[in-house]
């Protein structure tokens, strides 16, 4: 029995089809995975079924019966809860606001200390106890305000959950926790709706998997008749010869070189990088990955001493980073990576060191624009135009956008903060690709990534941090998941 | 800027007692300028600390209280009304012309009244809160607009002339004295007593009802109000309302303490009302302000402008230092938000 129906849904934004009749079906008691490209349409086809957004046409049907959903509360009112994409969670509030923001609609006096209570029991339900329900919503780490995210939509009674993206910033870890949780709730009838772009994720979790392409449904099959290839193949529409490309190592001299690096969450890290090379840090969210590459790139105050081609270097501030030529694509890129307000092409160019600008700084457009125009056809930007602002872009494509900003500029050095976070098979491949030439043409490239495959796939060392500091280093034969796994969660590895 | 703590949310971070005195006299930062006020004010003047001087002053800053809760409301759902000012010369207008025209006379004539000039205000934000939430306009620019409207209506109402009531009618007489005497046996002012009672109102309505928090929400992510299946149109819309309401209540204090309506009244209170709130440490991109912080904001501009009346500067070079004032507090303010990101 089909508990929920959708048919024929078609969305346009300013005359751009975003879904062109689009068709899901999904049972109760299912863990249905969603799959598609960068702009496929997904996250709006869920907007839509949220009544997030209205819809030009089509029919939804929940258990066979005609829904009329035109506004958030008529989904609600049918049991449709959603975990966006994007974040929803109000950054002054506290956790327990945030995960009962409802229940203050229909209250009258706040009931703080209830509040905090119901939303005490909902984290320690969920495996997350350590989370205060009294700390404000935007002073947690992305993580645990994903697993807010999480906790308020479990806080309503639903029969329909959709999960969009929930895994993009949580480790392996929190991921487990949160598939135990979805396992736990599609065992009790819940239509659970799923989407990722972490293949394995949707091999270990869901039953069936429904494809959209360009807006419109490809089909649905179970997933135990699909494999990794054949998936992909579904997506993109073409094979996938080779998921991690080869790579020519040709190490140079070294081009980065830390010593001692030390913030308030961060101690002692020292490593070096050489030109050609993709070092990795590995490690759970929280261990102080992405402080090492901010006090780097000089966003963070930090000690410790940096040198750049075997030259002590003071960086104070991004600027003296990105002059010394080092650049970051940051983390969270909806607050600090990319200008949701800005066209594509004056995001990709918002670089000190921009190689197209003129004499006295005056804007080039004609080359600007080539450059980024080839970026965009090479990352498989899917965008109206390269005048689109930022913001009307899928999450995806926004990541590619962010990721264009740092291959423009050329820097020597590329710190990148999990790179390919949300973005589909095969862009991921084109990012690789991107920094495998960077590499080859003698930069030298960190990058975080808490996909492990990734890290192993691409980097020829891979830094494990935990707790603060390098828990050990791997490559060659060591390389591996257990490896990795193991430097993270303890035992150092020390030689 | 996300900062990744070891305990997760950890609300130690907000103890200012585990924190260095940089960051402790930053956290504190308006209370501490409030006290240096307060004591340079006693030091250059033995009067400042009379019961008599200290009443003074703060009836005359009552009506800029009001406003600025007003504001402070609109404020933290992220809009701003430029309209307070001329809402409020409405509000003193209309409570002076009616008394004379009431058939009626005596206390509850004068609460007719009052109400009359708030039921004026009222409408007049709503239709400032219809503008912004139903027609989804840019506060600046509806409120621009009410500001001119209203400042026009204020005029026409008397032909720019002011409204004078006469003395002796016993409506008036209890408006007046409203303005002028104090709580028997205590002497408090009356218009210190009112202004009490409202923002104790507000910091009760704010704090512990679900509409405070809900407000608050609206001006820090109106799209998770929104998806949460709340009518965000309905928290924005009783923001204005209420902004416009204080704001004619405002009006009714100025015409009782200087027992005249003129259509001049308030000119430039809108900038007042938002500096009280930005002192407070209110963000006027929404979320973030309370009503006690927003009251420490208006006794600082209150007295800045007493002190440098003792010291007899004169008035152009006052605004000067009002604006240094408001600068120097939105800067400490920023050094507070970015120490605690490090900590
Ligand atoms: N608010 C909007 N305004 C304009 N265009 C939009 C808006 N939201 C989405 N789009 C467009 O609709 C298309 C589908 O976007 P959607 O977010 O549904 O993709 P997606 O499948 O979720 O992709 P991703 O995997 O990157 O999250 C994209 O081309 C996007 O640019
Ligand atoms: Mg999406």
């Amino acid at each position: 029995m089909e508990r929920l129906q959708m048919q024929g849904i078609a969305k346009e934004f300013g005359g751009i089809a975003a879904l062109r009749g689009a068709a899901f079906s999904a049972r109760s008691g299912e863990v249905h995975a969603l799959m598609g490209e960068n702009g496929a349409g997904k996250s709006t086809l869920m907007k839509i079924l949220a009544g997030a957004y209205d819809h030009q046409g089509g029919e939804i049907r929940i258990n066979g019966a005609p829904a009329e959903i035109r506004s958030p509360q008529d989904a609600l009112r049918r049991g449709v809860s959603v975990i966006y994409q994007e974040f929803s969670l109000a950054r002054h509030l506290s956790v327990a606001e945030n995960i009962l923001l409802e229940r203050l609609g229909r209250d009258f006096w706040l009931d703080r200390r209830g509040m905090e209570r119901r939303a005490a029991e909902l984290l320690a339900d969920m495996g997350f106890p350590e989370v205060n329900p009294r700390a404000f919503a935007g002073d947690l780490p992305v993580a645990m305000q994903q697993v807010v995210e999480i906790c308020k939509a479990l806080s309503r009674d639903c029969s329909i959950l959709v999960l969009d993206e929930p895994t993009a910033v949580l480790t392996a870890h929190e991921t487990e926790k949160l598939f135990a949780l979805v396992r736990r709730l599609r065992d009790r009838g819940v239509c659970v709706i799923y989407i990722s772009h972490r293949l394995d994720e949707i091999f270990a979790l869901c039953d069936r998997v429904t494809v959209l392409k360009d807006g419109a449904t490809v089909g649905t099959w179970e997933t135990a008749t699909l494999d990794h290839d054949s998936l992909t193949r579904l997506m993109i529409g073409r094979e996938l010869s080779d998921f991690f490309p080869a790579r020519q190592t040709n190490l140079g001299p070294v081009a980065l070189e830390v010593r001692g690096l030390t913030t308030p969450l961060v101690q002692n890290v020292s490593f070096s990088v050489r030109r050609g090379e993709v070092v990795g840090i590995g490690g759970l969210v929280g261990a102080g990955r992405t402080e090492v590459l901010r006090a780097i790139f000089g966003a963070d105050p930090a000690t410790g001493e940096l040198r750049l081609n075997g030259q002590q270097q003071v960086i104070r501030s991004p600027g003296d980073a990105i002059r010394a030529g080092i650049g970051l694509v940051p983390e969270d890129r909806k607050q600090q990576g990319v200008l949701l307000d800005l066209p594509i092409l004056t995001n990709a160019m918002l670089t000190p060191v921009n190689p197209h600008l003129g004499l006295f700084g005056i804007l080039r457009g004609g080359r600007e624009r080539a450059a980024a125009q080839g970026l965009r056809e090479r990352l498989r930007l899917k965008a109206a135009s390269l005048e689109a602002e930022a913001g009307t872009l899928s999450g995806g494509n926004q990541q590619k956008v962010a990721l264009m900003k740092s291959l423009v500029s050329r820097c020597e050095i590329l710190l990148l903060d999990e790179p390919t976070r949300g973005v589909d098979v095969g862009a991921k491949v084109e990012i690789y690709r991107v920094i495998n030439e960077l590499a080859a043409t003698g930069a030298a490239v960190v990058m975080v990534s808490s996909e492990m495959l990734e890290l192993i796939g691409m980097c020829d060392r891979v830094l494990v941090m935990r707790a603060g500091h390098v828990a050990g280093e791997l490559s060659g034969p060591t390389l591996t998941e257990e490896g990795i796994i193991e430097l993270a969660m303890g035992r150092d590895n020390v030689h | 800027m996300s900062t990744e703590t070891t305990t997760i949310g950890a609300v130690q971070n907000r103890n200012p007692a585990r924190r260095g005195l940089l960051t402790l006299l930053i956290d504190w930062n308006i209370y501490i300028m409030l006290a240096a006020l307060i004591v340079a004010s006693a030091v250059l003047s033995e009067h400042f600390l009379t019961l008599q001087n200290i009443y003074n002053l703060l009836r005359q800053l009552a009506p800029l209280a009001l406003v600025s809760i007003g504001m402070l409301l609109v404020v933290l759902t992220g809009g701003i009304d430029l309209s307070v000012g001329s809402v409020a010369a409405i509000g003193g207008m209309v409570v002076a012309m009616a008394m004379p025209a009431l058939p009626i006379e005596g206390g509850a004539a004068l609460i007719l009244c009052v109400l009359a000039a708030m039921a004026c205000g009222t409408l007049l934000g709503a239709v400032n809160g219809i503008l912004v939430a139903g027609f989804g306009m840019a506060s600046f620019v509806a409120t621009l607009a009410m500001m001119t409207m209203a400042r026009g209506i204020a005029y026409m109402l008397s032909n720019g002339q002011p409204v004078r009531f006469p003395r002796e009618l016993p409506t008036a007489q209890i408006l007046t004295a409203f303005g002028a005497k104090g709580v028997p046996g205590l002497g408090t002012p009356w218009p210190i007593v009112a202004a009490l009672l409202i923002i104790v109102l507000f910091v009760v309505l704010l704090r512990c009802t679900s509409w405070g928090r809900l407000t608050v929400a609206t001006g820090s992510n109106e799209t998770a109000v929104r998806l949460a299946g709340l009518p965000v149109w309905r928290y924005k819309l009783l923001a204005y309302t209420i902004c416009g309401g204080l704001s004619a209540l405002a009006g009714v204090m100025v015409t009782a303490r200087t027992s005249v309506g003129t259509p001049v009244t308030g000119v430039g209170l809108e900038l007042d009302a938002i500096a009280a709130c930005v002192i407070g440490g209110a963000l006027l991109s929404g979320g973030k302000g309370t009503v006690v912080q927003t009251m420490v904001g208006v006794l600082i501009l209150g007295l800045i402008g007493n002190i440098m009346n003792l010291m007899s500067v004169p008035a152009y070079p006052q605004q000067i230092i009002k604006g240094v004032i408001i600068i120097l507090a939105v800067l400490l303010q920023g050094m507070g938000a970015s120490a605690k990101r490090r900590v």
